[in-house]
């Protein structure tokens, strides 16, 4: 079986399973936010009763991070109810706003709090809860209705998906980054090519990536179609987990004789920089062929491209430079943003090398990845032309319907960011081969 | 259970992703409020680039802008219908809007969950895109039984994928219902 394969069996309480196979599944850990979680509590409370309580309060998690620096009343009323059923259920893993508990993207805070762990079941009401897949978890997003039965009853029916396998083969050069990786693998697949498989990531280009890089290709397994994505845990892994549970879990690994839907091998140093124009991720350019395209904006954050490593790669093309469009700065969470001001090159924090190039610097959330309320920090409110390290780029995703949006990594963004025009990254960096 | 699904054809093209389908700027609204409830079916589709909304031509939007309530029943698409986010949200502002079944040539998995688990519309799949068979605004039926869509407007009749594993599911209206008559839950 497939690493995937044997954590459905696991959890089924079976001894095999086969791709297409339905089993009910025991579930590990059940997340949701500020936009899904409080339709959630209302389906639960409907079906199960007003004084019902949750399965297990210890797996479940609520990180808003949506909607949070708003003025619309109704989004602010969607965190009261969050905050109301916490308070209620008396729930360990809340992480309220404007405490000292609050995260920002629930996906780059789930393996900070060490909730992303390998072996295990993890459903989210959120597409890109796939991204914990980098730990060798069984992650997938699903709707209001399914987490309200998980709310009560702890269980949910799953498919199991055959698994199409990716493999990178050497040295990834250093003018390439994960996003250039998955963005390549959409543009060939298509924004169906992995609907209802895993995508499972393997070869020494990406074993060799910190878990930032891999949660960036796992993150965007749902714009393949995939239903998880997933990457064998080794010692980075459990290295990064350990350090942040004391929660036992049991890593389960592929077997040597597993069934894949698919391989495919790619050549590490052949890969080019990436984008993926409007309006699709798949819609795949290398950077050489879409270089000094016009733009009204650049856009750094998000689960897949506001993580530390995001940002430190930005701020080494940013530094000592001036922008010439408005470029906007969103940490996903507020631990990330703490460690922009720490974290230095060249004696500069990353924050400042941002602010003193004059960039936008914006609050830990999802903020415009997804548009949002009006006045959402970097919302594309008219016909700009953006280039962003976000996930999406459909139709009106970061706001306008008229807005145009350009996917690519952050050293793509960056390079864009100082010469106003899609740039190659190679031009821009310090050091290249 | 009825065995028809009768109505005017709403026709969209490939690839509709959520946020065509519920713009997330709307997903602040409650599901349960009557009152605020209606807005889902006012803006549902409403992020479909006006040239694609209302295939072949264009320019014509799924809910009128002074209503809540949608005069199109089924609707018709290529595919990879409901791509993008898990928000249910999607095909519940298709129900409201008053939409009863989609009919596309596939679905993003989690769509079809959504569609199936809370019972809102009926995730019908076509064989082929039959999508250029359809002008919206065409009448057309969908047999329950039979497992096909008939453009009544032009009489041609096309078959659809039996619903399968899902069947009992849709049957009963939604997994709540159906984890309930199978004993699951009280």
């Amino acid at each position: 079986m497939t690493l995937t394969e044997k954590i459905l069996a696991r959890a089924a309480k079976r001894k095999s399973v086969n791709p297409g196979d339905n089993v009910w599944v025991d579930v590990d850990i059940l997340l949701t936010h500020d936009v899904c979680g409080p339709p959630t509590i209302g389906i639960f409370k409907k079906q199960f009763g007003q004084d019902a309580k949750v399965w297990d309060k210890d797996k479940l998690v609520i990180i808003p991070d949506h909607y949070i620096f708003t003025a619309d009343k109704y989004a602010n009323r969607n965190i009261d109810i969050l905050r109301e059923f916490a308070k209620e259920q008396d729930l360990p893993h809340y992480y309220d706003v404007g405490t000292d508990r609050y995260k920002g993207v629930c996906h780059a805070a789930m393996p900070e709090e060490g909730f992303t762990r390998p072996g295990q079941v993890l459903f989210g009401t959120d597409s890109h809860t796939c991204t914990a897949g980098a730990f060798g978890q069984f992650a997938t997003g699903i709707g209001n209705t399914d987490a309200a039965f998980i709310l009560g009853t702890g269980k949910l029916w799953v498919k199991v998906p055959p698994t199409m396998k990716f493999i990178f083969e050497g040295e990834i050069p250093p003018y390439i980054m994960a996003k250039d990786l998955i963005l390549q693998i959409i543009g060939d697949i298509g924004v169906d090519g992995a609907n209802y498989r895993a995508m499972e990531f393997a070869g020494d280009g990406v074993m060799n990536m910190d878990m930032e890089g891999r949660m960036t290709l796992t993150n965007m397994v749902i714009e393949g179609g995939g239903k998880n994505g997933v990457i064998e845990p080794d010692q980075t892994t459990l290295d990064y987990v350990n350090a942040r549970t004391n929660t036992p879990f049991e890593p389960l690994f592929n077997d040597a004789d597993a069934v894949y839907h698919s391989v495919r091998v790619y050549d590490s140093k052949k890969l080019e920089p990436m984008v993926a124009k409007p309006h699709s991720p798949d819609n795949k350019a290398t950077v050489t062929e879409v270089k000094k395209t016009r733009l009204d904006r650049a856009y750094i954050g998000s689960c897949t491209g506001g993580k530390l490593s995001d940002f430190v790669a930005a701020a080494q093309i940013i530094k000592g430079n001036e922008l010439r469009i408005p470029t906007y700065i969103v940490p996903a969470t507020t631990l990330i943003r703490e460690q922009m001001k720490t974290e230095t090159i060249d004696g500069e924090t990353i924050w400042d090398i941002f602010v003193n190039a004059g960039c936008n610097m914006g609050e830990a959330s999802c903020a415009a990845c997804l548009g949002g309320p009006s006045d959402t920090f970097g919302r594309l409110n008219g016909a700009e032309v953006c280039i962003s390290t976000t996930n999406r780029n459909f139709p009106g995703r970061m706001g306008s319907k008229q807005s145009a949006v350009y996917l690519a990594s952050p050293y793509t963004v960056a390079a864009s960011a100082v010469q106003g025009t899609i740039a190659d990254p190679r031009d821009y960096l310090p050091v290249t081969v | 259970m009825k065995e028809t699904i009768k109505g005017k054809v709403f026709v969209l093209g490939d690839d509709i992703d959520t946020d065509q389908i519920i713009p997330a700027e709307h997903l602040v609204y409650s599901l349960e409020k009557e009152d605020e409830k209606r807005y889902y079916g006012r803006y549902s589709l409403s992020g479909v680039p006006e040239a694609q909304s209302g295939l072949p031509m264009g320019g014509i939007p799924f809910t009128p802008q002074d209503k809540f309530e949608s005069e199109f029943t089924i609707i018709v698409a290529g595919k990879n219908f409901g791509c993008g986010s898990s928000r249910e949200h999607a095909p519940f502002s298709l129900q409201v809007a008053g939409a009863r079944a989609v009919v596309a040539s596939s679905y993003a998995r989690i769509f079809y969950r959504n569609a199936v688990d809370g019972g809102f519309v009926i995730p019908y799949e076509s064989f082929d895109d039959i999508s250029s068979e359809f002008s919206t605004h065409d009448e057309v039926e969908i047999d329950k039984e039979l497992n096909t869509i008939r453009n009544v407007t032009t009489g041609k009749t096309f078959p659809l994928r039996p619903l399968g594993d899902v069947a009992d599911i849709v049957e009963a209206g939604g997994i709540f219902e159906y984890a309930r008559k199978a004993g699951m839950i009280s």
